[in-house]
């Protein structure tokens, strides 16, 4: 019998991913088609969704992308029905086709169940392989031996901070205290970073298994979730998953037949970025606003209630049982010399394939935009990735034979952070898009430090007036006195690295500064105050079709005569620019 | 009383106090969390009406203000930004005729922005209560937005 797998992730389902399984459901029954229907969560091609995957009797695999419904069916008839593949919305099989290379270079440690088995299924994880690797821990491994492997493994934490998950597990091992707590920080919120949701989504037991043996490592009976609540469909999958695997003996009491305890709980946000911070998230937990205090005494000693306490985060526990299972030598033989292991990478921005790609340490940047995000969307030009998110910066096109890795990203005054990739196109501003990263963290500034709260104000009006062509000549130099009293001023990561965005594209693209200061021009054509229209005389041929789109009536000009913008009228709205098909209208 | 009754499903311990606003607000017709519900958590935990206030103004997910049927939530994130979520916005803006935080006459549309929906992917999205939209394009938002006017 053929298997049908649909992606119900949150990108799916964005896409239409319910309506295509619905259509294919009617087919069934109204046919009465013998075929197993099931769901599944992201492969990662979310630039493909919604997709649908045909497993036939030989077990050849066939994903089709952009199914809509209309498609579904004709899939149905062809390839369910009469055994004809419908080659052309194929984008993935055992026959080579234009997004193979999207899979081509990617390692899946984290993602490895994603889109393959049914979110849903305890049953489907476990034949994947799963919860073997707790099993052999509580048989084999005393705590200290696992913290052993996993800093064998230098795997570091994937949330940002970069730091060596081992050392950090037996920090809190050896702190003093019986009661100790893990946290599995699930409020990913940087702005182009969505592994983490994919991932809880996808395959929470991954997730729920890394939780289990660091628990043991650690002596912690209890354990915390904080999820997003912009996340409903995570924070569902993770109770399902939890009541499941409570179900089958894999929590609460006694685990796995062992004299080892340990269950979870899930704490839902509310909305607030700074969460994300390890003390801030504990305060939100415990009840308070979450504002983070200052460290020392870090969470390892003094954490949740005051008890010793472990927090990383998602992909760092999805990490966990595999290394177990392959061994650390095994994860470490990927990557570089200070990063080891494979690092999910969220593709977003101008770039032809967004998505989520699973990599090694080591990979440069052009591979990840080129050879798997297909390059740069409609043939534009590659201008700069912002890596890390609004605590990050960005990197120049020029820089793209960079390799990845901790240490070498934060040489260029970006970070690592969650492996957000944001890329920008010839046409996006850098000014403008220092300004829309650090309106983000002012925005969610929690108010605790003067320096965040008022600081990223005043550094925020400072390039609003720049982008609207009033900037003032001595503007560049307050915004970097203002980024490097807000760094030294501020005691969380939000405060510290949110002059980055800024000090980073002053530090590339100097230039574009220059020419919004002085010359009131936006080199990339983007900041509409100082974008020009006009209309060359010689390429309009007079069809009143730029006129008519106008809505100030600001274009004149009688039919198969060249038309005229008059710049007083001008609204800057760009509609002319669009609507011009024999190129006529200049922007300047 | 609803009120009690959502009250009751907790302990009445401070850690759960985001548990108890979301459930007071899911509950509220006006889906917001008004002057009553504060002074009932503050009772129920028994802390002052200033701790509720302040941890239920922290977080961007309450509103403190009532609200429509169907809360319509912006990415306003910068990848939705490089992906046109400003025109996505002022596409919404004219069509139901509000601005950023405020709710249309006929209570059927609230319009918020998020700091990101972390489907970025998909850019630009929304979410409107709890389902996510993305690849937005006018047609496609004046079909949703249509289609959820009539639905209660």
């Amino acid at each position: 019998m053929k298997t049908i797998k649909v992606g119900l992730g949150t990108c799916g389902v964005s896409a239409g991913g319910e309506k295509t399984y619905e259509a294919i459901k009617d087919e069934i029954e109204k046919q009465n088609i013998q075929v197993m229907l099931r769901e599944t969560g992201c492969n990662g091609m979310c630039y493909r969704e919604p997709l649908m995957e045909v497993i036939d009797e030989q077990n050849h695999a066939f994903v089709y992308g952009e199914v809509t419904p209309e498609k579904a069916k004709r899939i149905m008839t062809e390839h369910i029905l009469a055994g004809k593949p419908v080659s052309e919305w194929i984008v993935q099989s055992g026959v080579p086709s234009e997004d193979d290379s999207f899979f081509k270079k990617q390692n899946r440690i984290v993602l490895r169940n994603c889109g393959i088995i049914d979110p849903n299924s305890i049953d489907e994880y476990i034949a994947a392989g799963g919860y073997q690797a707790i099993q052999k821990v509580l048989r084999e491994y005393t705590p200290e031996d696992v913290i052993d492997v996993i800093t064998r493994s230098g795997l570091r934490g994937r949330g940002g901070g970069g730091f060596l998950s081992g050392v950090k597990w037996k920090f809190c091992r050896q702190a003093e205290g019986r009661k100790k707590y893990i946290i599995c920080n699930a409020d990913e919120g940087d702005p182009g970073a969505f592994m983490d949701r994919s991932t809880l989504e996808s395959d929470p037991h991954s997730v729920l298994e890394g939780m289990m043996i660091c628990a043991y490592a650690i002596g912690a009976e209890d354990g915390y979730i904080y999820c997003r609540a912009e996340y409903p469909k995570a924070v569902q999958r993770l109770k399902d998953s939890i009541r499941r695997a409570l179900g089958k003996g894999f929590l609460g009491k006694n685990i796995f037949g062992s004299n080892v305890n340990f269950s979870i709980k899930i704490k839902e946000g509310a909305g607030a970025f700074v969460c994300g911070e390890e003390t801030a998230l504990i305060a939100s937990i415990e009840g308070k606003r979450g504002m983070p205090r200052f460290r020392p005494p870090f969470p390892a000693n003094k954490g949740l209630w005051g008890k010793p306490t472990n927090i990383n985060n998602v992909e760092t526990f999805a990490n966990v049982a595999w290394i177990i299972m392959n061994g650390p030598e095994a994860f470490a033989a990927m990557g570089t010399e200070n990063s080891k292991g494979t690092k999910v990478f969220a593709l977003s921005g101008k770039v032809a394939r967004g998505g989520l790609a699973e990599v090694p340490m080591g990979i440069t940047i052009n591979e990840i935009v080129y050879d798997i995000g297909g390059g740069i969307k409609d043939g534009k030009k590659f201008k700069a990735v912002q890596m890390g998110g609004p605590s990050g910066g960005s990197i120049p096109a020029s820089m793209g034979d960079l390799q990845i890795d901790y240490q070498q990203i934060n040489k260029t005054g970006a970070i690592m952070g969650s492996g957000g990739l944001v890329v920008m196109d010839e046409t996006t501003c850098m000014v403008d898009m220092a300004k829309f990263f650090l309106r983000f963290t002012q925005d969610e500034s929690c108010g605790k430090c003067t320096f965040c709260r008022i600081g990223t104000k005043r550094m925020l009006e400072i390039l609003e007036r720049i982008t609207d062509g009033n900037g003032r000549e001595g503007d560049v130099e307050l915004l970097r006195d203002l980024a490097s009293q807000i760094r030294n001023n501020t005691i969380c990561g939000l405060g510290q690295t949110a002059p980055n965005p800024v000090l980073t594209t002053l530090k590339y693209f100097p230039e574009e500064y220059e020419a919004h200061i002085r010359d009131k021009k936006c080199p990339a054509h983007s900041c509409s105050a100082l974008v020009t229209y006009a209309i060359k005389a010689d390429a309009c041929k007079g069809c009143m079709a730029c006129a008519k789109a106008c809505p100030a009536e600001a274009i004149k000009g009688e039919k198969k005569k060249p038309h005229e913008i008059d710049p007083e009228k001008c609204v800057k709205c760009g509609k002319c620019f669009e609507t011009c098909k024999f190129g006529a209208v200049i922007k300047d | 009383m609803y009120r009690e009754a959502a009250l009751n499903k907790f302990e009445p311990e401070k850690r759960n106090i985001l548990y108890i606003l979301h459930e007071l607000q899911d509950l509220n017709p006006q889906h917001y969390v008004a002057k009553e519900d504060i002074e009932a958590v503050a009772d129920y935990l028994n802390v002052p009406y200033s701790f509720v206030h302040g941890v239920a103004t922290f977080y961007t997910m309450f509103s403190l203000t009532p609200r429509g049927r169907h809360i319509i939530r912006l990415c306003d994130s910068p990848p939705c930004h490089l992906m046109g979520s400003t025109s996505t916005l002022d596409h919404i803006r004219n069509k139901l005729g509000i601005e950023v935080g405020q709710t249309t006459p006929d209570g059927a549309f609230t319009l918020e922005l998020a700091s990101c929906l972390g489907v970025c992917g998909i850019a630009p999205a929304i979410m409107i209560n709890e389902e996510m939209f993305g690849k937005l394009t006018p047609e496609r938002l004046d079909a949703i937005l249509d289609e959820r006017r009539n639905s209660i």
